[in-house]
C-alpha cells in the first residue's frame, strides 16, 4: 500500500465515496452510540464558562484586546478559547479510537483495504472534524443563552476556521497515536499534551498578561500552534481575519498530516520499528 | 407594462431596511470629548467612529455642551475661570465667556440662552447671557455645586451640592431658590424627564439615583446598583441621561465600569453594560441611536448602541477625559 498522496483510478471515484462513507459512518455511529461522549465533550467547556468564568468575570475590564473593539467580559473572551478545546479533545479522542481500533484488530481490516492510506487517514480525520463541529455549535448556542452573544455573521465565518483548527488538531492525534502502542500510553501522551497545550495558550488568558509575568511563557505561548487555532476562531467568530494564525494553523496541520501519513505507512513509518501489531505488512 | 428594475431593486432595500433586515444608514454626527488633564476637545465622528481631531483649549476642561443651534461648543475651562466658545464647523475658539471661578458643569435654557453654571468652589450659580457675555445673577447653593438641569419648560432650573448633600430648585425668573431636596451623599448630576414630571439626581457616594417627582418635590425611589461580583462601594453613579420618549435611563457608574440601563416604568435596573474605566458623563446622539460615555482612568470613550444595548466600540482620546456632547 502507497501512502504518496495519488489516486488509484483503479478504484474508481464511486470506491471513494464508498471508503469515505463507510469510514464517517463508522464514527458518527461510534458518537452516536457514546451519548455519554457528546455530553462529556460539553460538561468541559462549559463547567469553564459557568464556574471558572464567573470567578474571573472581571478580570479583563482594564484593556482592549483584538478583534474585540471594546472591553468584555471574561466569559466572552473564554469562549472560542472552549470551542477549540472541544476540538483539542476531540481530536484527541478520534486518535484514540485509532489505537483502540489497533489493538483490537479492525484497524487492519481498514487499512488493509485498497485505497491509498493518506485518504483513509484523511476521511478518517474528516469525519472527526465534522462529530467536532457538531459539539462546538451546540457549545456555541449554549454560551449565546448564558449572554455571550457572538455576531450572527461570526458564527459562519468561524466554520471554515473550525475546519482547518478541527483538521490541525486531529492531524496532530493521528501523529501521535502512530507513535503509541497500548491505550495506556496514548492516555499519558494525552495528560503531556494536551494541558500543556491549552494552559500554554491564548485559550484561557490573553497573551499580554502572561507577558507581565514571563517572557520566555509568553514566546512559548505565542509558538504554540493552539494559541493561533484559538486566535483564528476568534477574529472569524467577530468577523475579523488573521493571518498569521491562519498560516501557522494551516502548515502545522499539513505538515503533521504528512507526518501520520509516512508514520502509517509500514514501509518507511515507525509502526513497524516501533513494534506495531502483528501481522501488519511490513 | 414593463417593470423598472432599478426601481424594484430600490423598493427591495427600501423594505428590506424596514424591516430591519439591512442595518439603516445613521447619520454622522460630531463627537466632542473634554479631557481634563490634556486640555484638549476630541473631535469623533460618528458614523465612522474615528478621531478625527484634537484641539487645544483653555485649562482643564470639563462640562461641554453644544448650542441649541448646532453652531458653537461651549467648554468650561476650569482652571482658566472662563467658557471657552469654539465653532463647531471650523473647530476654532472664537471667543471666551465670564464663567465665575472654576467652571465645572453647566445647562442652557431651552430657549438658548441664558447659560446656567455651576461654581464649584463659590458655592454659587452663575447665570450668563451667552449672547452679551454678561452675568445676569448670582444665585447661592449649597457647598460643592456641580449637576446643573433645567426643566423642559424652563421655569426651574436645578443645581446639585456635593457637600451638601441636596438639590436645589432655582426659579428660573427670579432666580431665588424655591426648594431644596435632600438626597444621597455626594450628588453629581441632575436630569430631568422629558415630559418634565421626573428629576433624576445621581450620588456619588450614596451609590444611588433618586427619582424626584417635581410637582411634589418628594423622592419617589431610590434606585439602588448590584454589579454581580463587584463591592458596593466601587458603584458610584454619576452622569444620567433619559431616552426622548421616556422610556430608558442609562446611569454611569464610576469605578464600577459599568453603565447601568433603568427601565423608566419600573425604576428597576435591566442591564449593565461593561464600558471604560470610572465611567464619567454620558451623552446621546441626536438620532438617540448612540450613547457615549467618557471613561476617565482608561481614557478611552465607549460607544453604546442604545437599541441593541450593547457596547460597540470603545475609542482612545486625551488623558481623563470628563465631558461629552455630540453636535451636527
Amino acid at each position: 500500500m502507497s501512502g504518496t498522496a495519488t489516486i488509484d483510478f483503479r478504484l474508481g471515484f464511486a470506491g471513494y465515496i464508498t471508503c469515505f462513507s463507510g469510514i464517517a459512518r463508522r464514527e458518527f455511529l461510534r458518537f452516536l452510540n457514546q451519548r455519554e461522549r457528546f455530553f462529556a465533550a460539553l460538561v468541559r467547556p462549559l463547567v469553564w464558562l459557568f464556574i471558572f468564568a464567573a470567578g474571573f468575570r472581571s478580570i479583563l475590564g482594564v484593556s482592549i484586546i483584538p478583534p474585540y473593539e471594546t472591553y468584555v467580559l471574561y466569559e466572552v473572551y473564554v469562549v472560542p478559547g472552549l470551542a477549540v478545546m472541544i476540538q483539542l479533545f476531540n481530536g484527541m479522542q478520534s486518535s484514540l479510537s485509532m489505537v483502540y481500533d489497533r489493538e483490537v484488530g479492525s484497524m487492519r481490516v481498514l487499512l488493509t483495504s485498497p485505497f491509498p492510506r493518506w485518504f483513509l487517514l484523511l476521511s478518517k480525520l474528516a469525519a472527526g472534524v465534522t462529530v467536532s463541529l457538531l459539539q462546538v455549535y451546540v457549545f456555541l448556542a449554549i454560551a449565546h443563552f448564558w449572554g455571550v452573544e457572538i455576531p450572527v455573521g461570526g458564527y459562519v465565518a468561524a466554520l471554515p476556521a473550525l475546519v482547518l483548527t478541527g483538521l490541525m488538531l486531529g492531524s496532530i492525534g493521528l501523529f501521535l497515536s502512530s507513535l503509541i502502542r497500548q491505550l495506556e500510553n496514548f492516555a499519558s501522551v494525552m495528560n503531556f499534551v494536551i494541558f500543556p497545550m491549552f494552559f500554554a495558550s491564548s485559550a484561557l488568558y490573553p497573551l499580554w498578561r502572561v507577558r507581565e509575568s514571563s517572557e520566555v511563557l509568553y514566546l512559548i505561548c505565542l509558538a504554540n500552534p493552539f494559541t493561533h487555532s484559538v486566535e483564528l476562531v476568534r477574529h472569524a467568530l467577530y468577523g475579523s481575519f488573521e493571518p498569521i494564525s491562519l498560516g501557522v494553523v494551516a502548515s502545522v496541520a499539513i505538515a503533521f498530516f504528512v507526518l501520520a501519513v509516512t508514520a502509517y505507512d509500514p514501509a518507511r513509518g515507525l509502526m513497524p520499528r516501533r513494534g506495531g501489531p502483528p501481522g501488519e505488512p511490513t | 407594462m414593463t417593470s423598472n428594475p432599478k426601481f424594484s431593486a430600490i423598493q427591495l432595500i427600501c423594505a428590506l431596511t424596514m424591516w430591519g433586515l439591512l442595518p439603516c444608514q445613521a447619520q454622522a454626527y460630531t463627537i466632542f470629548v473634554s479631557s481634563e488633564k490634556d486640555n484638549t476637545i476630541t473631535v469623533i465622528d460618528s458614523e465612522k467612529l474615528q478621531v478625527t481631531n484634537k484641539i487645544k483649549v483653555g485649562r482643564r476642561p470639563r462640562g461641554i455642551l453644544v448650542t441649541h443651534d448646532g453652531k458653537y461648543l461651549l467648554i468650561c475651562a476650569s482652571d482658566d475661570n472662563r467658557i471657552d466658545v469654539m465653532d463647531t464647523k471650523t473647530l476654532k475658539v472664537v471667543r471666551s465667556l465670564k464663567s465665575g471661578p472654576d467652571p465645572e458643569l453647566f445647562v442652557l435654557h431651552p430657549s438658548g440662552n441664558p447659560l446656567y453654571i455651576a461654581n464649584e468652589n463659590d458655592n454659587q450659580v452663575t447665570v450668563l447671557d451667552i449672547e452679551k457675555n454678561i452675568v445676569v445673577a448670582e444665585v447661592p447653593v449649597g457647598v460643592e455645586p456641580e449637576g446643573m438641569g433645567v426643566s423642559p419648560d424652563g421655569s426651574v432650573m436645578v443645581n446639585t451640592s456635593e457637600t451638601t448633600n441636596m438639590a436645589h430648585f432655582i426659579d428660573t425668573k427670579t432666580h431665588k431658590l424655591v426648594d431644596s431636596v435632600l438626597v444621597d451623599s455626594r450628588p453629581r448630576f441632575a436630569e430631568f424627564s422629558s415630559d418634565g414630571r421626573m428629576l433624576w439626581v445621581s450620588a456619588e457616594l450614596g451609590g444611588t439615583v433618586s427619582v424626584i417627582d417635581t410637582e411634589t418635590r418628594k423622592i419617589v425611589k431610590k434606585i439602588e446598583f448590584k454589579v454581580p461580583g463587584l463591592p458596593k462601594e466601587t458603584i458610584q453613579p454619576v452622569g444620567v441621561r433619559l431616552t426622548r420618549d421616556g422610556s430608558r435611563a442609562f446611569v454611569a457608574l464610576g469605578p464600577a465600569n459599568r453603565v447601568a440601563v433603568v427601565n423608566t416604568d419600573t425604576l428597576e435596573v435591566e442591564k449593565y453594560l461593561l464600558v471604560g474605566q470610572r465611567v464619567w458623563q454620558l451623552a446621546f446622539t441626536p438620532d438617540e441611536k448612540l450613547l457615549i460615555t467618557t471613561n476617565g482612568n482608561s481614557n478611552d470613550v465607549s460607544v453604546i448602541d442604545v437599541e441593541g444595548l450593547k457596547v460597540v466600540k470603545s475609542i482612545n482620546v486625551g488623558r481623563a477625559p470628563w465631558g461629552v456632547a455630540v453636535g451636527p
